[in-house]
């Protein structure tokens, strides 16, 4: 779908990273443009006109994210570089004070590194426990796992919507109805799904939530914080700084603004803000329920194609989201991400930042590739001819 | 070196690596070194008798060129002193960043990896085994 309007797509490559970053469409990159082109100015100075500009249409985005998450409010809606800085700042401007030593956190071990190391952090400073829930035989969350591991000490469950090696998508809203029964909060790192799949955050319960534009076709370094209000408000701000205060004097005496400034202190990536806007449009119009059901197609035929490759092992052919990882037998994951890079085929190698989910799976480094709209059933059929030729794997990379 | 001949050593000492497996003897010093890009991950244990290794082994997950710098050094190291080893490291690193002119005979067939540098990504595999040996030099070095 839509492959014209990925400048990318012309440089003659096959793209199944996407778990990492997506391509960006032209509409983002010329909202970015724009930006540096034909208004150029600091948000929240409205001085004079194209800084009004800026300032109008960096808050319009913050609607736009609030009706694409369905949030209640816009000024639950928080931007910030991404997702590890949304999971980071719920952990230490909110958890930090709102967990006592011996408190439970529940996680999985397929968490990604930014949604196992601010807890385990946390762990070492306040004493909270970190635990993992078990998974089923398909490395999946299942309710009845969760209940097992819950206690009287169960204060969070963290978990990302989608994972990214096993690919396999929670049932987040029966969690948030279980947190909601047990009095628990709910942080769900969307980072995965948010480009993907839709969301809805008051049906799910969602305490907090976090995601980075990148991975959605918006530009880096730019994501969102969600919180619900009566606890987003609670959460103590890391920076402090101009933008983010209504006055102060040198008595010491001061105060900050209310939400959403509080907690954006200093100049925001008003260029990525702006991207995000558009990439968000760009998605509502193809419509996040047509692209995953045509992910899952692409997931389905690359699954069919890729048993006929000799000695594949796939992990995750059951999960119903756009990743699959696999390995050929005594070929190293890095080996493999190499050869297929010479037929100008991009996926990743390793252990993919979620360093524990070795201990599921039982492989500590696999291929995997991400689809996204914008990829084929051609280029996943290149993808099977390349590794049909594994046999002249060295020749290529030595 | 001729292409062909260079691949050839290399696959040879990926497939069928020098002393790969680690032991539980008395003597050694070992250490455990990753790839910062997270993939291969390796541990090395050397034993020095008057300055000199006299073993090194090695055990763990890594790609092909990880795998034979491993081996080939391995071959390279045993029975040579601290001082000797220092002074192919640097040669070796010389060869890698593609900096200075560099001791080839010093450094016999690890001259194999002369060309790993036009793939950056790769250089860090191919200088993965020295990294160990480094540590080692500076523990031995330590306890003396
Ligand atoms: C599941 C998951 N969570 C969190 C992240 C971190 O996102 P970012 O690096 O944009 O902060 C990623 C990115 O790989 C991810 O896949």
């Amino acid at each position: 779908m839509n492959r014209e309007d990925f400048s990318m797509l012309e440089n003659n490559i096959i793209y199944f990273d996407n778990g990492a970053t997506t391509l960006k469409p032209k509409p983002v990159v010329n909202a970015v443009i724009d930006y540096y082109t034909k208004y150029t100015a600091n948000a929240h100075r409205g001085d004079y006109n194209i800084s009004q500009i800026v300032d109008s249409k960096y808050e319009e985005v913050r609607d736009e994210v609030k009706d694409f998450i369905k949030a209640s409010r816009r000024d639950e809606i928080v931007f910030t570089k991404g997702t590890t800085e949304s999971i980071n700042t719920v952990v230490f401007g909110f958890m930090n004070t709102y967990l006592q030593e011996k408190d439970e956190v529940l996680i999985t071990k397929s968490e990604h590194a930014s949604n196992i190391l601010p807890w385990l952090e946390l762990a070492k400073r306040k004493g909270i426990v970190v635990k993992f829930i078990p998974l089923n035989e398909n490395h999946e969350v299942t309710i009845d796992n969760i209940e097992k591991v819950i206690t009287s000490k169960t204060k969070v469950i963290s978990l990302a919507h989608v994972t990214n090696v096993v690919g396999d998508i929670r049932p987040i809203e029966e969690i948030g109805k279980l947190c909601k029964d047990k009095n628990i909060l709910f942080v769900v790192d969307a980072a995965q799904s948010i480009g993907h799949l839709p969301i809805d955050v008051v049906k799910c319960n969602i305490s907090f939530l976090g995601f980075s534009a990148h991975k959605m076709l918006g530009p880096t370094g730019i994501g969102v914080l969600y919180g619900k209000y009566e606890l987003l408000n609670k959460l103590s701000p890391i920076e402090y700084g101009g933008g983010m205060n209504s006055y102060f004097e040198s008595s010491g005496e001061l105060e900050y603004k209310d939400l959403p400034e509080r907690l954006e202190a200093g100049t925001q990536n008003i260029a990525g803000v702006l991207g995000m806007g558009e990439a968000i449009k760009y998605l509502k119009k193809i419509g996040l329920d047509n692209i995953h059901k045509y992910e899952v197609e692409l997931k389905k035929y690359a699954v069919t194609r890729l048993k006929e490759v000799p000695n594949i092992k796939i992990y995750n052919a059951n999960s119903n989201s756009g990743i699959i990882v696999f390995n050929i037998n005594k070929i190293f994951s890095q080996d493999l991400a190499a050869f297929l890079n010479h037929f100008n085929i991009c996926v990743r190698a390793g252990n993919h930042c979620a360093k524990i989910v070795k201990e599921e799976i039982n492989v500590s480094n696999t291929c995997r590739a991400s689809f996204y709209f914008y990829n084929t059933k051609e280029e996943i059929d290149a993808l099977v001819d390349a590794l049909k030729k594994q046999d002249k794997i060295f020749d290529i990379i030595l | 070196m001729d292409e062909k001949l260079k691949r050839d050593i290399i696959l040879d000492n990926y497939q069928n690596p020098m002393n790969r497996g680690l032991t539980d003897s008395n003597g050694y010093i070992k250490v455990n070194t990753r790839n910062s890009s997270c993939v291969d991950n390796v541990d090395v244990m050397a034993k020095l008798k008057d300055g000199v290794f006299i073993d090194i082994r090695f055990d763990g997950e890594a790609c092909a060129i990880s795998t034979s710098a491993t081996s080939i050094m391995i071959k390279t190291l045993i029975g040579k002193t601290i001082a000797e080893t220092e002074k192919i490291i640097d040669n070796y690193e010389k060869m890698i960043n593609e900096e200075e002119e560099y001791d080839k005979d010093l450094l016999g067939e690890l001259c194999v990896y002369d060309t790993v540098s036009k793939q950056p990504s790769r250089k860090k595999c191919a200088t993965l085994p020295f990294e160990s040996i480094k540590k080692i030099i500076a523990l031995a070095k330590d306890t003396k």
